[in-house]
């Protein structure tokens, strides 16, 4: 694949080469991209002619975060605890072990911790410095949680915080932030749905979202899955 | 470096908005850039560590105004030039002009997925035992390094409790600026939140943080 190819990419469902004099701006257009699009390529561009980059790496890092490392990995580490008190329990000592035996490691979860929660505990996660976040387990982090308003509020009102997510919790429910401000990232075991008595993994992992393994979330109740 | 990176507690920034379905990215760039940054940190010339301090010396002006892949690619241009893989005009005419550095190793497509799911740890052996143990008290220090660290401003001079020893790690305020790893002993210990916040704050709150011990002193 050449540098070239993604410029195709942008442009092939267009035919605009020769109408500049109607007044409308094409963002797609390769003299008129928008400006973060136009520095993109151009670092792209040099790293590619310089041959510091491979523009396939790059499609293959996008389409491994696109297609293969998501939350539905996450969510099976949760089932599997829920299911089996052994899993759990190394869950709960060696999360970086317990997880890779189900084939999640890598890039930003090489040292999991699992945090569980409780009828008096609610575990919430942040990183009030960055974006620090449990890539093998959970795929890329959502624009949200590298936003100022998450990371400025989460250590100080995260019931303010949780109410923006549709989510409140009894009043006496102890709540722990846990700020990913090292290299330790950080999984969150919600609280198993009543009524799930006999589930198979597979059922238990429907009922499992991002949210709910961030702490910003609970599980979906079953007769919401 | 009391930067712009370092949020918690901080005011005026609006609610959170979460997004219903949110896609993995907004724009065809962000994928780019996503990639980008990851092939050109597999180069080997800096650490994440040093990428991080990169990201929070923005001026605090364009870090609140730039979305975080905008962040990623404007210290990703710091890097490359710092380290000499290109210079400041190559990266405003989108043209090479002359040789640059020649890395220690370029990513290709094949081996991608196996550097992915090889990561990088940072856990390191310490040759001295953990100062500290599980239900010590301990102050964060209050300090103000001008360079990187990782203990944010809310919890220094705080005093808080030890809730696990988590080994050794690679201490991220020498490594970000090629003064070694200096692996030393992380600790999470948890501050009630009404130790952190005063008067009003939530009860029920605590939080932690992940510290270096030579963040921490004895309390």
């Amino acid at each position: 694949m050449t540098i070239h190819d993604h410029d195709h990419d942008h442009d092939h469902d267009h035919d605009h080469g020769h109408d500049h004099d109607h007044g409308h701006h094409h963002h797609d257009h390769d003299n008129e991209l928008d400006p973060m699009a136009a520095r993109v390529r151009a670092l792209e561009t040099i790293l590619t002619r310089r041959g510091l980059v491979d523009p396939a790496a790059i499609d293959v890092i996008v389409d491994t975060y696109e297609t293969k490392v998501g939350p539905r990995n996450g969510a099976r580490v949760v089932a599997k605890a829920w299911s089996d008190p052994v899993f759990a329990d190394w869950l709960r000592r060696d999360a970086t072990a317990a997880i890779a035996s189900l084939g999640y490691a890598g890039r930003q979860g090489e040292h999991m911790q699992a945090v569980f929660n409780t009828p008096d505990t609610h575990n919430m996660v942040v990183c009030t410095l960055c974006s620090c976040y449990p890539w093998s387990v959970l795929g890329l982090p959502p624009v949200w949680y590298k936003a100022p308003p998450y990371r400025s509020r989460a250590v100080i009102d995260p019931r303010g915080v949780l109410a923006e997510f549709g989510v409140e919790l009894p009043a006496d429910k102890a709540i722990r932030v846990w700020d990913s401000t090292a290299e330790l990232r950080y999984l969150v075991v919600p609280e198993r749905p009543a009524g799930t008595e006999g589930w198979n993994e597979e059922q238990l992992a429907a009922l499992v979202t991002r949210d709910s393994m961030i702490g910003t979330g609970l599980a979906r109740e079953p007769e919401a899955a | 470096m009391n930067g712009p990176q370092d949020l918690g507690g901080q005011m005026g920034f609006g609610p959170v908005a979460p997004e219903k379905d949110e896609p993995y990215f907004h724009a065809e760039w962000e994928k780019r850039a996503l990639g980008v940054t990851l092939c050109a940190g597999a180069m080997g010339a800096w650490t994440l560590d040093e990428s991080r301090h990169a990201r929070e010396s923005l001026h605090p002006a364009d870090y609140y105004s730039s979305s975080y892949y905008e962040i990623w690619i404007k210290a990703l241009e710091t890097l490359l030039v710092r380290h000499g893989f290109v210079d400041r005009a190559e990266l405003r005419d989108g043209a090479v002009h002359g040789p640059g550095a020649t890395p220690k190793r370029v990513l290709k497509a094949a081996d991608v997925p196996a550097v992915l799911s090889r990561g990088g740890p940072c856990d390191r052996p310490v040759s001295t035992p953990p100062k500290f143990a599980a239900g010590d008290r301990v102050r964060a220090r209050n300090m103000h390094p001008v360079g990187h660290t990782r203990l944010p401003r809310y919890v220094r001079g705080h005093v808080g409790v030890v809730d696990a020893v988590r080994g050794g790690f690679v201490l991220p305020d020498t490594n970000a600026h090629g003064r070694g790893e200096n692996p030393e002993w992380v600790y999470t210990v948890v501050f009630a939140g009404r130790d952190l916040w005063g008067d009003g704050s939530d009860p029920t709150l605590s939080v932690s943080v992940d510290a270096w011990e030579s963040y921490l002193e004895p309390a």
